[in-house]
């Protein structure tokens, strides 16, 4: 990223900066959710495990192979990977760890702009007195960009832009300005997080309204605490797990190798990449478990929960949560959420775009200045169809393919190459050269052995994915003959848009309609006939998602996006893959360069 | 709170503050190494 005698300015800093890479918006948002949705309490078994097993090794790997390419002035992964595995094709490979970090920037840094803007809009009392619906729908309009929530026109776009800029701004200033960003932004994100934690543990049934009379957060406490061990034998929990060990520490990414390259040839890593990995556990598994889910249940309460827990939770929700709280603590409780959001995106996003400025520096002797506009130009060039296309899908194809998909792969490929190309004993060396703690010796052989195959694991799993995540189910009709159902958020399946393709024939269908409105009468004859009131409040919850949907169906405003979002989306895609063939004619003529010049190289 | 969840939550924050703190004291108290106490690597 800068020359080569850049490194870190202390091993704190290096270490609120490696924890603020991998704390992020899922450690509040996707953790809690996934525990909910994968056996409550017991999520935590197999979740810890795949830390130890998957998480914790990987960590090593990825500061090994970041030190190891730092000492032979490689601070990227193409040319970390090529000098590791001698090959001419490893290099490609290594076009991940740019090509990740660039897409993923490219809709992060606007959910970081959210962030941003919510925060404005916390001071500015905007959520003041809205209700429920009113909130959700000003994050509706927001997103649309067209739609102005506040008389600004393009808010949405604004605030995207400026949050690039502070990006491009603060990594123009090399290491000291990450490292800054992680010294001030840490501390105050876990400062906000407990404070909110506080007061999702202390809520208990005070938020309780005629309204929502079982509104409780011990409610929303015990759904996430209390174990349910008939699911640890469920292939589909142990899945979820491994996923979420893997996005909550920013493995595969390349962002790791990029920061432990700027370390010093001496140093440890060892101890630094443990440290860095518990204070994202302690951020997700301690902060992030207390906020959003018990401080919904205790208003709102555990159905709607139960029904609603998801990533737009955040936006839609929580100001209005807040609101309860009187208006001084409506804004106090705005600032802390949305400015640990933002400061959990922001440490980040600055590490995505590390790698590629380490890239052209190494390759291509561009400064700072340079690296860090050029990043924001491209990142801006990419990142504007999901902010103009958000509602057609360019978001999320964006997040699933460069944010899901490709972490995986290059996480497999670069273990195979340190673990059995590289070798597990010159590996083993590596991670343990500097080391200030004695790691245990089977850490070696679980390296070998283990991380591969639970990422080949995950990798499979995530291919074919089988229908209703029902492993036992699918595996029983393979034995039987009757082959094997694929679910629609498989990668099969997902590469042939088959889960759009099926809600139109669903919308398009005559006989949707009134089945859906049948199931609407049941559910309204449940609330009127049921005595016990959770129950009630259950139906009640159902019931208004089923109207949400009905009305959803009967818009024709709906089929239009649907059919756009088939246009959308291979767009995405043939932007995703414009942008990695791009990169991969950069390492090409890097590789050219290399020659002429006479460093090393295959 | 039922008495499961209780548990399982006590425990497991427990021993994840625990493992937080102990490595992060470490890191704290672990004195910088001198540059040239490694070879330079290839």
């Amino acid at each position: 990223m800068s020359t080569k005698s850049e490194s870190w300015g202390s091993r704190v800093g290096l270490i609120l900066a490696m924890a603020g890479n991998a704390v992020g918006l899922g450690n509040f948002l996707r953790f809690p959710v996934q525990a909910v949705q994968n056996g409550g309490g017991a999520f935590i078994i197999p979740y810890l495990v795949c830390f130890l097993l998957m998480g914790i090794p990987l960590l090593l790997i990825e500061w090994s192979m970041g030190r190891f390419g730092g000492r032979s002035g490689n601070h990227s992964t193409p040319y970390i990977l090529d000098t590791m595995a001698k090959g001419r094709l490893w290099k490609y490979i290594g076009v991940f760890g740019i090509f990740t970090n660039i897409a993923v920037a490219a809709y992060y840094c606007y959910i970081e702009s959210w962030t941003m803007s919510y925060v404005f809009h916390s001071i500015f009392g905007t959520f003041d007195g809205k209700s429920q619906g009113e909130v959700a729908s000003f994050f509706n309009d927001y997103v649309d960009v067209g739609i102005s929530t506040t008389g600004i026109p393009y808010e949405a776009v604004i605030f995207y832009v400026i949050c690039l800029a502070l990006n491009t701004w603060i990594l123009s200033r090399g290491l000291a300005g990450v490292e800054k960003v992680a010294k001030i932004g840490m501390p105050l994100l876990i400062l906000f997080g407990a404070f909110l934690a506080v007061k999702g543990l202390t809520l208990g049934t005070a938020g309780a309204t005629p309204e929502h009379p079982t509104a409780s957060a011990w409610d929303g406490l015990n759904f996430l605490w209390t174990p349910q061990f008939d699911s640890l034998s469920n292939p589909k929990v142990w899945l979820a797990a491994a996923g979420q060990i893997f996005f909550t520490l920013s493995v595969g990414m390349g962002t790791i190798h990029c920061y432990a390259a700027y370390v010093r040839s001496n140093d440890d890593i060892a101890l630094n990449g443990v440290s860095a990995g518990f204070m994202n556990e302690f951020v997700e598994v301690v902060l992030g478990s207390l906020v959003v889910i018990p401080i919904a249940a205790g208003y709102l309460g555990i159905a709607w929960v139960q029904e609603n827990a998801s990533f737009g939770m955040a936006f839609q929700t929580m100001p209005y949560l807040f609101q309860q709280w009187g208006s001084v603590l409506a804004v106090l409780a705005g600032v802390f959420w949305f400015g640990l959001l933002f400061f959990a995106g922001i440490t980040s996003s600055l590490a995505m775009g590390t790698p590629w400025m380490g890239f052209m520096r190494d390759e291509f002797k561009w400064d700072n200045r340079k690296g860090a506009l050029s990043f924001g130009l491209i990142v801006l060039v990419l990142g504007l169809p999901t902010v103009f296309f958000y509602n057609y899908g360019v978001f999320d194809e964006y997040d699933y393919w460069a944010g899901t998909v490709s972490l995986v792969v290059f996480a497999l490929l670069e273990t195979i190459v340190f673990a059995w190309i590289f070798g597990a004993t010159r590996g083993w060396e590596e991670i343990n050269m500097g080391a200030d703690i004695k790691l245990p010796g089977i850490l070696k052989y679980i390296i070998k052995w283990v991380t591969p195959l639970l990422l080949l694991f995950v990798f499979v799993g995530s291919v074919i994915t089988p229908k209703g995540n029902e492993w036992a189910m699918q595996f029983a009709s393979l034995g039987s003959g009757n082959g094997w159902e694929l679910d629609n958020s498989s990668l099969i399946k997902q590469l042939a848009n088959a889960s759009i393709k099926d809600e139109i024939a669903s919308v398009q269908n005559p006989a949707t309609l009134p089945a859906l409105q049948q199931e609407a009468e049941a559910l309204r004859n449940s609330i009127e006939t049921s005595t016990d009131p959770k129950a009630v409040a259950r139906f009640q919850v159902q019931y208004e998602k089923k109207l949400g949907r009905i009305k959803q169906v009967s818009d024709p405003g709906y089929l239009e996006i649907l059919n756009k979002k088939l246009f959308y989306i291979p767009l995405a895609r043939m932007l995703l893959l414009s942008l990695f063939v791009a990169l991969s004619f950069l390492v090409y003529r890097a590789y050219n360069i290399r020659v002429k010049e006479g460093r090393n190289t295959p | 709170m039922n008495t499961s969840a209780i548990i399982t939550m006590v425990l497991t924050q427990v021993i994840v503050i625990c493992f937080t703190v102990y490595f992060f004291f470490k890191v704290m108290n672990t004195p910088n190494k001198d540059e040239g106490d490694f070879p330079p690597g290839p």
